[in-house]
């Protein structure tokens, strides 16, 4: 297999086409059933935030795109092709779709540029000179180049999730999936990552964003899904989402949020 | 433990970070200055307290060389142990005489602890490897991990090469029956200290988070390339200090070899004694050892003392 995008060798994915499609995913922990069925598409360019409390089940559903979870049940189509099926080579997958964590996980023992340079070297064999370069243009691009031979316990916690972002960006994945990426960060620093985010999108990168910052779902995202008990209870475009929840389980939620302060 | 040299007491309280830093020896607030013991311990590097240290490392030494000069068999005991003629004629050796230089014979030691540790290194992350592997295809690499380990960390060293060293040259096989002795040695040591350092290199593995892993096969880097270029090398720099340590006593524990008949230092020595009646062969023998590992348990305190540094300094930032 070549890679699940289209989007690869055209340069461009295809408008209109699902670029997600999650079908019927079910997944436990021993008896503890954290995604109870989870259907959701999500077309090229489209930002989609998951809302939801905690232990919902947005990190382990982004972390089941990835493949990083084995899944019990259902169907996760990139591009057109079933990556849950047999005999699908994971990396090839986990290739074209990057991830962010909220705890950044950057590899303390390499600097900046290492830790961005690493996969392209390793995963897809890029000339390291060729692969600094772009490494390099990509740290440009994100405020960071005077950074690059520093090791990541020298940064902010706002640097560092900036370098995992490029970390996963220079890999050139054509869906990015982010987990809760401000919510181990002073709130500071923040904005910085924010800005970085919304960049993305501006430029058109497939986001599945799990998030606690509510102002900035509204701000970014195409459609927002809430989440509760491993099922997304509604799934609509956040103006309506926001200010005219169907459900009464996101009402609810909602209204916990705003009472804290948080809308 | 590099500061124990200097004989002060209670370092571990000395770890910079801890609230008396930078009273400068001065009043310590609350109830340590009430105890006046508080501005003793912090005294590290006072004048006071370096006079006081060698003082009391003069008098526990004097002590110790007053019990050994005056005890009853002090002279003869000396005389064994401690002959300077003896010292300097087993440390060149007299073959013609029927023995051989523990000076010369230190270096097998070194030969078999140098090529022993190369193996070692190999075969305990292997061990570790497969012990800390999940796949079910290598349940039965696992069982027989844990088996090995049982056994050789079991079974006495001394035990290990007494087998190995008597039992396969009389096994009577082609090739690997005729092996010198400090081969079958060798390859015992690394039996044995296999067991061990495997478990040292687990720790080390066990040290590096999950998401480590996580974060490296995100990117798209297989199984392998996920272990050699980031679990691995946080994993090493977790246990260089207990991998020394072992390797500390690997140095020693070549001297077990001898045992087999192999012209190591130790047995050099013996012969020395057993030919001339005269035991400083065996003080040679000792103060090679010495020689050999205490630069490594030096540089070993050094690793420690800044790696703590280091994690003292991270959990500042």
């Amino acid at each position: 297999m070549t890679g699940p995008g289209p989007g690869r060798d055209s340069g461009a994915p295809v408008l209109g086409a699902d670029a997600v499609r999650i079908e019927g995913l079910r997944k436990s922990f021993g008896p503890n059933l954290v995604l109870k069925g989870i259907d959701l598409s999500l077309a090229s360019h489209e930002v989609i935030c998951l809302i939801g409390a905690s232990g919902s089940g947005k990190s382990t559903l982004l972390r089941c795109v990835n493949r990083l979870e084995p899944i019990d049940a259902g169907r996760i189509i990139l591009w057109g092709q079933d990556v849950t099926a047999a005999g699908i080579d994971q990396n090839l997958v986990r290739r074209q779709v990057g991830i962010v964590f909220q705890s950044f996980n950057l590899f303390p023992h390499m600097t900046v540029l290492r830790n961005v340079t690493l996969a392209p070297v390793k995963a897809l064999g890029m000339p390291r000179t060729e692969a600094e370069d772009e490494a390099r243009a990509l740290l440009g691009r994100f405020g960071l180049l005077d950074r690059e031979s520093d090791y990541p316990d020298r940064l902010s916690g706002g640097q560092q999730q900036r370098v995992a972002i490029v970390r996963a960006l220079a890999m050139k994945p054509q869906l990015m999936l982010l987990d809760e990426v401000t919510s181990a960060l002073d709130p500071e620093l923040v904005a910085e990552v924010l800005d970085v985010i919304r960049e993305l999108a501006a430029s058109g990168m497939t986001m599945l964003i799990a998030t606690h910052e509510m102002g900035f779902a509204r701000e970014i995202a195409s459609r927002v899904c809430f989440l509760e008990e491993g099922l997304i209870i509604e799934d609509a475009p956040p103006a309506e989402l926001f200010t005219d929840p169907k459900d009464e389980r996101t009402q609810r939620f909602l209204r916990r949020i705003v009472d804290a302060g948080r809308l | 433990m590099d500061d124990s040299t200097h004989g002060q007491p209670a370092d571990p309280l000395l770890v910079p970070g801890t609230p008396m830093m930078g009273v400068g020896g001065g009043q310590i607030p609350g109830s340590f200055a009430s105890t006046g013991r508080g501005p003793r311990l912090l005294g590290g590097g006072g004048r006071g307290a370096t006079a006081i240290s060698t003082v009391s490392t003069l008098v526990v030494l004097g002590a110790l060389v007053a019990i050994f000069l005056l005890a009853p068999g002090s002279a003869e005991v000396r005389h064994t142990f401690f002959d300077p003629r003896d010292m300097w004629q087993s440390f060149i050796g007299n073959p013609k005489k029927g023995y051989y230089s523990v000076g010369a014979a230190i270096w097998l030691n070194i030969r078999m602890f140098l090529v022993a540790e190369v193996l070692i290194l190999v075969l305990a992350l292997v061990l570790a490897l497969i012990r800390q592997s999940v796949s079910p295809v290598l349940f039965p690499l696992r069982v027989l991990g844990v088996i090995y380990v049982d056994i050789f960390r079991g079974i006495p060293l001394l035990l290990v090469i007494l087998a190995i060293g008597f039992g396969v040259p009389a096994l009577g096989l082609p090739f690997v029956s005729h092996q010198a002795l400090a081969v079958y040695g060798v390859v015992a040591l690394v039996l044995s200290y296999s067991a061990y350092v495997s478990e040292v290199y687990r720790a080390g593995l066990n040290s590096v988070h999950q998401s480590q892993v996580a974060a490296a096969r995100s990117l798209g880097l297989s199984q392998w390339s996920a272990l050699r270029y980031v679990i691995l090398p946080q994993a090493v720099r977790n246990i260089i200090p207990p991998l020394l340590n072992d390797f500390i006593s690997l140095q020693k524990d070549t001297a077990l070899v001898g045992v087999l008949g192999a012209i190591e230092a130790n047995n050099a020595a013996q012969i020395y004694g057993s030919t001339v009646f005269n035991y400083s062969s065996f003080t040679v023998a000792a103060i090679l050892f010495l020689i050999l590992t205490i630069p490594l348990a030096r540089f070993t305190d050094h690793l420690i003392s800044r790696d703590r540094r280091r994690r003292l300094a991270g959990a500042l930032s």
